[in-house]
């Protein structure tokens, strides 16, 4: 008979065996769809980095100092955050428990519902993690320098890509059917992406909205990203750091509790 | 008596329906223990609170000895599940979908190849290890489920109507897996609603019907109890039906209508009654104890 590691011990809590064999699920299924996936997560961006920063960069020529392809080319970095970690996490997680019964099977294996939710956020994280620096690299053919920073833009995008696809998996857990992604995305998730400072800067909204954006995750992504591209601020990045720590550790927890739920009856 | 699954007094309410309603189950070591019943008996809630997918509101559960659901991750590292619903990844192939899974059930590295190896021996698909999930039959697929469950060698199975929706010649291919894993030491728990599978594999039968267990014991002591050797199927128009239960009532004789006929149990082959001699089974009995089809 073989020799289970998990065999006559105590299980605890997200053990790392059980989120190696969640993510191993995940990276096995991404072979069968990673062009598609990555086409997606990566030509979006492009497209609106291309469309903002030649169209309203033919009107405005600075912003904050900066040519405006390139403070484009480093918000849009949130944006593919957006795209790639919350809108997979909201679409996959409700495929999964609703039609697919994925994971019933997962969770009938020693795996629960805490470590599924984590180890699904992580992959998405990681994923983001890449795509999130692709429209940055394209802006630079198109004259953005390059800087030391950017190496640590795949980590903010990986770290608000968790709080992005713990937010996908938190809204699929509460959603009764698909088409109630529709009130999540047109009323929330829409306007935080166009309220995040990615297209144009927050100081020159109304006081309300501006109040709006700095409680959006997003806003201190962009802020976070350009930073590290342009320039750190100190203590201003770290509040934007600890923000989108925040924003993870709290959607992370509101996943677990709320997919538990609804997975366990 | 060392048992595999000891619950005692499950209660289970979803809003003001209960669907388990005080079930007491035991399944010993060894043996294969099925659970039969209609749709909507309590059956598929009861195996889902069996991997705490469902947590019972009342009563105790213990798998292999590990108290449930405290201890349910315990519990499901050393048991597999068949599910009702195909759940594979269907985009991946044979081989893939039973690597995930050695790596879910923790299979250490170095047994991971050997475990995936035995696995599609079991399951005979050993020439299908590279075909697409969506390219197996409904057969296959159930087989793939069964290997899938079987990778870690569990000590324990559960199979949640494990033939249902497929043919009868699968079926008997998949009773041959089921009766060879009971073969080899695994303690089985399988909820079904076709009765030739319970009489053919089960030692034991638990009977529920709304979330109740109305008989438990070894088919053929069941049907010997409860429907006796042999059972008179008398055919006619509902009045001369009509009349048959009268007089087996007056002789203190039981019977079940099904459709056309009427059977009279207990006759002990002196009914006078002109009908088809027949062998009892476990759906006369399940329809005697309850009043209800298996359908």
């Amino acid at each position: 008979m073989a020799t289970l590691a998990a065999r006559g011990r105590r299980l605890h809590r997200l053990e790392p065996a059980a989120l190696r064999g969640v993510l191993v699920r995940e990276i096995v299924n991404y072979s069968s769809f990673w062009k598609s996936s990555t086409f997606s997560s990566t030509i979006d961006p492009t497209i609106y980095l291309l469309a903002f920063g030649f169209g309203f960069g033919s009107l405005v020529s600075k912003v904050g100092g900066h040519a405006y392809i390139e403070f484009v080319g480093t918000g849009i970095v949130a944006t593919t955050v957006l795209f790639s970690g919350a809108f997979p996490a909201m679409y996959g997680t409700f495929v999964k428990y609703q039609f697919q019964h994925t994971y019933d099977a997962i969770l009938a294996a020693p795996v629960d519902t805490e470590e599924l939710v984590t180890g699904e956020a992580m992959w998405i994280a990681a994923r983001t993690g890449v795509y999130g620096c692709f429209p940055m690299i394209v802006a630079m053919f198109f004259g953005l320098d390059p800087a030391w920073g950017m190496l640590l833009v795949p980590f903010i995008a990986a770290l608000a890509g968790f709080g992005w696809a713990s937010c996908g998996i938190f809204i699929a857990a509460k959603a009764k059917s698909i088409e109630s992604f529709s009130y999540w995305q047109s009323g929330l998730l829409t306007p935080m992406f166009l309220v995040a400072g990615t297209f144009f800067p927050l100081d020159q909204l109304p006081t309300w909205a501006q109040v709006l954006g700095n409680l959006n995750p997003l806003y201190h992504c962009v802020q976070l990203v350009r930073d590290a591209v342009f320039g750190f601020q100190g203590w201003k990045d770290i509040g934007h750091l600890a923000f989108l720590v925040g924003f993870a550790l709290l959607m992370w927890r509101l996943a677990v509790r709320h997919m538990e739920r609804r997975l366990v009856l | 008596m060392e048992l595999a699954i000891r619950v005692n007094g499950m209660v289970k309410r979803f809003g003001g329906l209960t669907a388990v309603d005080g079930l007491d189950l035991e399944v010993p070591f060894g043996t294969c223990i099925g659970l039969l019943g209609p749709n909507g008996a309590g059956k598929s809630t009861t195996m889902k609170a069996l991997t705490a997918q469902v947590i019972a509101d009342e009563g105790e559960i213990e798998i292999l000895g590990y108290k449930l659901p405290a201890d349910s991750k315990q519990a499901r590292a050393e048991m597999g599940v068949v599910p009702q619903l195909d759940n594979l990844d269907q985009t991946l192939s044979v081989e893939q979908n039973l690597l995930v899974f050695a790596h879910l059930y923790r299979v250490p590295a170095g047994e991971r190849q050997e475990a995936i190896e035995r696995a599609l021996g079991i399951a005979n698909l050993g020439g299908r290890r590279k075909s697409k999930v969506d390219e197996l039959s409904g057969g296959m697929r159930r087989r793939l489920l069964i290997a899938r469950a079987l990778l870690h060698q569990p000590r324990l199975v559960l199979l949640d109507e494990p033939t249902v929706g497929l043919d009868p010649q699968v079926r008997q291919e998949l009773w041959a897996l089921i009766d060879r894993m009971r073969s080899e030491g695994v303690s089985i728990l399988m909820s079904t609603h076709y009765i030739e599978e319970a009489e053919r594999l089960c030692d034991q039968v638990t009977i529920m019907s709304h979330g109740k267990a109305v008989a438990v014991g070894p088919p053929t002591e069941l049907i010997r109890e409860h429907a006796g050797s042999d059972a008179i199927e008398v055919y006619g128009p509902p009045a001369r039906l009509t009349e048959v239960e009268g007089i087996a009532a007056a002789r203190g004789w039981r019977t079940r209508r099904t459709g056309t006929s009427v059977a009279v149990m207990h006759t002990n082959g002196d009914s006078g009654l002109d009908g088809e001699r027949r062998g009892t089974n476990l759906e006369d009995v399940f329809v005697l104890l309850t009043g209800e089809e298996i359908t």
